[in-house]
């Protein structure tokens, strides 16, 4: 079929609906590294403007550090630009299985494999290790891409009502007649900032015969004493069955992700899972890189320590200006709205301050549950908050919203 | 409402409900549409339905629109009893 008028307008219509519902994205073009000071033309076509980065996934703020640009110019000079195969098929160099091993021994699992990113590891993992006997039951927030992974699974799926861990139990004990028990939580929940109650499900799991599947992107690298992610947190170390994370976010920020954990569900996922069969490798400049990433987070937990100061010191200093936050203790800070239009306002209003933050709204986050995400990083100085919070203040002030707690906010949206 | 939509109501409440949410469902809140019961998570219902009322609801009739009031997820089941005792 060509693409004819008939076709175009059926598209423009759709796109003509995303505008109406407020849902348009539109990317904002960054002329500068990635950093917590960053350069921004928007919308496009104006005048670059230099902005406070607060919403960005770079825990440590090594997305830039001069140690990783070097040890990716090395890798690049040394093992070329791309592999141009599948891993599989001629794809795999040495320092993939090394980036492997040195992963497995971070997280404390049995064995791992890299993916071209956590979207495709939690895509390909559950139809390669599930089947029509078995069971996936998942935390209700959990992240977009595992909920496509698990459409993809032919094994029954089911769900708990977030981090109620009586829910749970029920669910454990509703598939006792199930071939296999998979229990499916984020470790640090991206949209609230909140933990998941890792210690509990750890226990419910083995009480029930279930296995217990961990996204940990948002904390790989910074949660638990030496950031090795939600299980260190809650002294669950070596009782996860399979964790996934990603590159792509504190251990360097480019691309790639990995499943992680028992030898034979790794095995698996080399077997079966598609994502891996029929994706490029994880180029080696990128593998280069993370290598040294994980010497440097390895060696020290200074950065970490860092981003767990800048964490309590930005938190108090929303709570003193009067903002209503989510309550917790990781470097996912959301400034709770309520209101879907009031959050983009606030948004393009924090911009215009010199700061770049996101508004959140259905359907990311739930209906009337509208806010600023804004995240910490390790390259954040203590001057660059204080300036945020200048910003945040002002359009506070604005919108006439400092002091308003969850009822105030919510009936101020409904007037 | 009849006793089939009392049962689907106390469900949901029980089932989707985080605790400390006193949101009344009624014969005709929006359950999908409102944001109360995810496509996702719509699954459990589903197969709630089928163990109690001993029905099989195909994957054609279980559409959002079907699941999206008490009102509408009562005349599911009624349909589809009516169809099994016709079988």
């Amino acid at each position: 079929m060509a693409f004819t008028n008939t076709v175009r307008n059926c598209y423009q219509t759709t796109i003509e609906e995303i505008k109406a519902a407020g849902l348009f994205k539109e990317e904002r073009y960054i002329h500068s590294p990635q950093s917590s000071e960053i350069e921004v033309e928007f919308p496009v076509g104006s005048t670059i403007k230099k902005c406070i980065n607060i919403c960005a996934n770079n825990y440590l703020g090594l997305s830039s550090h001069p140690a990783v640009i070097a040890a990716a110019h090395a890798g690049l000079d040394s093992r070329g630009y791309g592999m141009s195969s599948v891993r599989f098929i001629c794809g795999t160099q040495d320092i993939h299985r090394e980036l492997e091993n040195r992963l497995t021994a971070f997280l404390g699992t049995e064995d791992t494999l890299l993916f071209p990113s956590c979207m495709d590891a939690n895509a390909g993992f559950f139809e390669a290790c599930l089947g029509e006997q078995d069971v996936m039951i998942a935390d209700r927030l959990v992240h977009a891409s595992i909920i496509d992974g698990m459409r993809l699974c032919k094994a029954m799926q089911d769900t708990y009502k977030h981090s109620d861990m009586g829910h749970l139990e029920e669910k454990l004990q509703e598939h006792q007649d199930k071939r296999l028990r998979l229990v499916i939580t984020d470790g640090v929940f991206s949209m609230d900032g909140d933990t998941a109650r890792l210690a509990d499900i750890v226990a419910l799991a083995e009480k029930y015969n279930a296995m217990v599947f961990l996204d940990d992107s948002h904390a790989t690298g910074f949660i638990g004493r030496t950031g090795r992610g939600t299980h260190e947190h809650w002294g669950v170390l070596g009782r996860i069955d399979v964790i996934t994370t990603t590159l792509g976010k504190a251990l360097g920020g480019a691309s790639g992700g990995c499943v992680s954990g028992r030898r034979e569900l790794v095995e698996m996922c080399r077997q079966r899972a598609r994502p891996y069969l029929f994706s490029n490798s994880v180029a080696p400049v990128i593998v280069a890189g993370a290598l040294k990433v994980l010497d440097l987070i390895s060696t020290s937990t200074e950065r970490r320590d860092k981003l767990e100061w800048n964490t309590k010191y930005w938190r108090g200093l929303l709570k003193d200006a009067g903002f209503d936050i989510k309550e917790g203790d990781t470097p996912i800070v959301p400034v709770m709205l309520y209101d879907a239009k009031l959050a983009q306002d606030f948004a393009r209003d924090l911009f215009d301050q010199g700061v770049y933050a996101v508004g959140f709204f259905f359907p990311v986050v739930p209906k009337g549950q509208a806010r600023i995400r804004t995240q910490l990083s390790a390259a954040h100085e203590k001057r660059h908050l204080d300036f945020a919070i200048e910003a945040f203040r002002k359009v506070g002030q604005k919108h006439g919203i400092l002091g308003l707690g969850k009822k105030e906010l919510l009936a101020r949206c409904a007037a | 409402m009849d006793e089939v939509g009392k049962v689907v109501r106390d469900y949901i409440t029980r089932e989707y409900l985080q605790e400390g949410d006193d949101r009344e469902i009624t014969e005709t809140t929006p359950l999908i549409s409102g944001g109360i019961v995810d496509s996702f998570s719509m699954v459990s219902l589903l197969r709630f339905l089928e163990k109690k009322y001993s029905i099989h609801i195909p994957a054609e009739a279980a559409t959002p629109q079907a699941f999206d009031t008490v009102q509408s997820i009562e005349a599911l089941v009624h349909r589809f009893q009516r169809t099994e005792v016709s079988v």
